[in-house]
């Protein structure tokens, strides 16, 4: 199977679904000429023409709900908001109309958007460029959330984003954009709502969201080499999220490690614990750890003691094996 | 304003249009005092906020709107919805938030909305709408469908950021919209020169190339400048920014004593009556006599009793809906 780089997984995706559906256009800054901030869009300018990719003025509020109207009205578009801290710059548009127009017309009105936007950090780009904002989308009904690791991951769920006929926020990773994995030639479709098994084992099920995936199998393989058989569950879809998937998994390991790059506190590891502490608590042998970052925003140069990593997730999964509930 | 203008203006509408108008016009007033009434009863949960006063403008517009064009509006809404075409029962049913309501009693006053008739939905979020609709516009330019959108606001929207991205798009792309601004000179609790700095919310169009167009709360006015902005966006002409110095007559809501208004202000508002003006010059026109007059009004009343007793009877909505249409499945 082919290596691709997983912002080229995000190309081929969006330009799939253009080939695929008329209807499907493309809106942002820098999107179109550039080929977009990361590159994420190149090309499809060229191939789709101006009529179908635009860019627009800095205006996300502005675009976010043209994109809302538009979306009323028949058109499926493919929104991309810069950096995901920009969200905060349009939050009426995604969570007063976008989430909720369906809901409040009593399902006359169907929203297909895609709104996808690079989170996290690593870059140094510091507070304002750096952030995860999964945590409040998910906690907004009417939306839906995904957070692919993967490159096949990234493609099949824009694919299948763009088929859904609800909202959909697309977060990617900045810092994963470069990274390779397979890929394959023909079409790819991940369903939302369903997490994936990216490592089997028994002793303690690691939950993990986007760049927290990779790190976490990092941390498998060093307790790997400690005699612990560490299982890491890539949740991909955080609203809704695959609560069988984690029950399974927890019904199996009886250990329970959330991690995630955005802030620890009020994150959705939070979710994820409360709910299985109040469904299936009898099946844990230890309390359950979240890993996340710490609650300051994300500071420039002292990024390094600022993200979580590997350790931390080594650190969790220690701490999950030696207490006895 | 001179007469003579007047007169030139008002020989262009015909006995049949002319009629139409009039008859929209008391409609809305009536549905409108109507609703104060029971509200004020009890009958009705949360908060209404009517347009009486206001009601030249959505009628204007709307009547050169097919049923297939787009509109939003706000939280006074009563009147577009009206205007473009939603069944009197079921608006009627939505306000007592019955499970016969436009929106199955989901949405209630602010937020109505009407896929059949192009309603996109009222908003409460002042300045919400105008994105949406620029995105109608962009759909309907996409689709080269002919259909225009119309939005309409306050003036107190043209202050949110909302109204700058959306102008300034509609024009770069040439959007098929008109932008309706009814000006009734408050925001809520707060007149126009606390929050403006400029006069005429038709001033602000310069700032996106596109035309700025001021009209009095006159129902002939408001129509011609209407057809003309219309015209011109669906000719791909691009959007025009259509002012109308409305008239508030009542307060923010239902209920609202509004102290904050002088009564020589309010009383000066409520002897501009649009309806008034038009029944005046109907009659004078020989368009229309009294008892023609006296004919379209209690038709009018027996319609609006319809609804209401069709509101009253009609259940609540179940719990077991309460989840539903969140996501489409």
């Amino acid at each position: 199977m082919r290596e691709l780089r997983y912002i080229h997984a995000v190309n081929e995706a969006i330009n799939e679904e253009m080939d695929r559906d008329e209807n499907v256009v493309l809106i942002g800054e820098d999107i179109a000429g550039p080929g977009g901030a990361f590159g994420a869009t190149r090309g499809l300018l060229e191939r789709h023409g101006p009529r179908r990719v635009l860019d627009t003025p800095i205006s996300e509020a502005g675009f976010v709900s043209l994109a809302t109207g538009a979306a009323m009205c028949g058109l499926r578009p493919i929104v991309e908001i810069m950096f995901m801290d920009f969200t905060t710059v349009c939050m009426d548009s995604i969570v007063n109309q976008l989430a909720k127009i369906r809901y409040m017309s009593a399902g006359q009105y169907c929203l297909p958007v895609v709104l996808r936007t690079p989170a996290g950090g690593g870059l140094n780009a510091a507070a304002q460029h750096s952030q995860c904002l999964e945590a409040w989308f998910a906690h907004v009904p009417g939306l839906k959330v995904v957070m692919p690791a993967t490159p096949y991951d990234v493609k099949g769920l824009i694919k299948s984003a763009v088929r859904d006929d609800n909202p959909v926020l697309v977060i990617e990773h900045k810092g994963l954009y470069a990274g390779k994995g397979s890929v394959p030639e023909e079409e790819i479709l991940v369903p939302l709502g369903k997490a994936e098994i990216k490592r089997e084992g028994s002793d303690v099920t690691v939950v993990a969201t986007s760049r927290m995936v990779h790190d976490s199998l990092e941390a498998a393989c060093i307790m790997a080499e400690e005699g612990v058989s560490v299982e890491v569950l890539d949740l991909r879809s955080i609203q809704p999220w695959d609560k069988d998937a984690v029950f399974n998994s927890v019904t199996k390991t009886h250990r329970l490690v959330v991690a995630h790059e955005a802030v620890k506190s009020f994150g959705i590891g939070g979710e994820i614990a409360a709910t299985v502490v109040e469904e299936i608590m009898d099946e844990l042998d230890a309390p359950i750890k979240r890993v996340g970052a710490p609650f300051v925003p994300v500071p420039y140069s002292l990024e390094q003691f600022y993200q979580p990593g590997p350790t931390h997730v080594v650190e969790a999964v220690r701490a999950t094996m030696s207490s006895i509930l | 304003m001179s007469e003579k203008r007047k007169k030139t203006n008002r020989l262009k509408i015909d006995r049949k249009r002319s009629i139409k108008l009039y008859s929209m016009m008391v409609k809305i007033r009536r549905v409108e005092e109507t609703l104060a009434e029971v509200f004020t009863a009890g009958e009705i949960p949360g908060f209404i906020h009517t347009c009486i006063g206001q009601e030249a403008t959505p009628t204007a517009v709307c009547s050169h709107l097919e049923q297939s064009d787009y509109i939003t509006t706000t939280h006074r809404g009563h009147g577009h919805a009206l205007a473009k075409g939603v069944d009197l029962k079921m608006f009627m049913a939505e306000l007592f938030g019955r499970r016969d309501g436009l929106c199955r009693g989901r949405s209630g006053s602010i937020h109505l909305a009407d896929k059949s008739c192009g309603l996109l939905g009222a908003n409460g979020i002042v300045g919400a709408g105008i994105p949406l609709a620029t995105g109608a516009a962009f759909a309907s330019q996409y689709k080269n469908s002919g259909q225009v959108a119309v939005c309409f606001f306050g003036e107190a929207a043209s202050d949110e950021g909302f109204f700058h991205e959306s102008l300034n798009i509609a024009s770069l792309w040439k959007l098929p919209i008109v932008y309706v601004c009814e000006n009734n000179g408050w925001a809520q609790f707060t007149p126009q020169k606390v929050h403006m700095p400029v006069q005429d919310v038709a001033q602000r169009a310069v700032a996106y190339g596109i035309n700025g167009i001021t009209v009095t709360n006159d129902i002939l006015e408001i129509e011609a400048a209407a057809a003309k902005a219309l015209s011109k966006a669906r000719k791909g002409g691009g959007p025009t920014l259509l002012e109308v110095k409305s008239l508030r007559w009542h307060g923010h809501y239902v209920g609202d004593p509004q102290k904050y208004r002088s009564q020589k202000e309010v009383t000066l508002a409520q002897k501009d009556d649009c309806i008034k003006k038009f029944k005046t010059w109907l009659i004078k026109s020989n368009y229309l006599d009294q008892v023609k007059l006296d004919g379209i009004e209690s038709k009018i009343e027996k319609e609006i009793t319809k609804a209401v007793e069709f509101a009253r009877q009609s259940p609540v909505a179940d719990t077991s809906e309460l989840m539903e249409s969140l996501y489409v499945v």
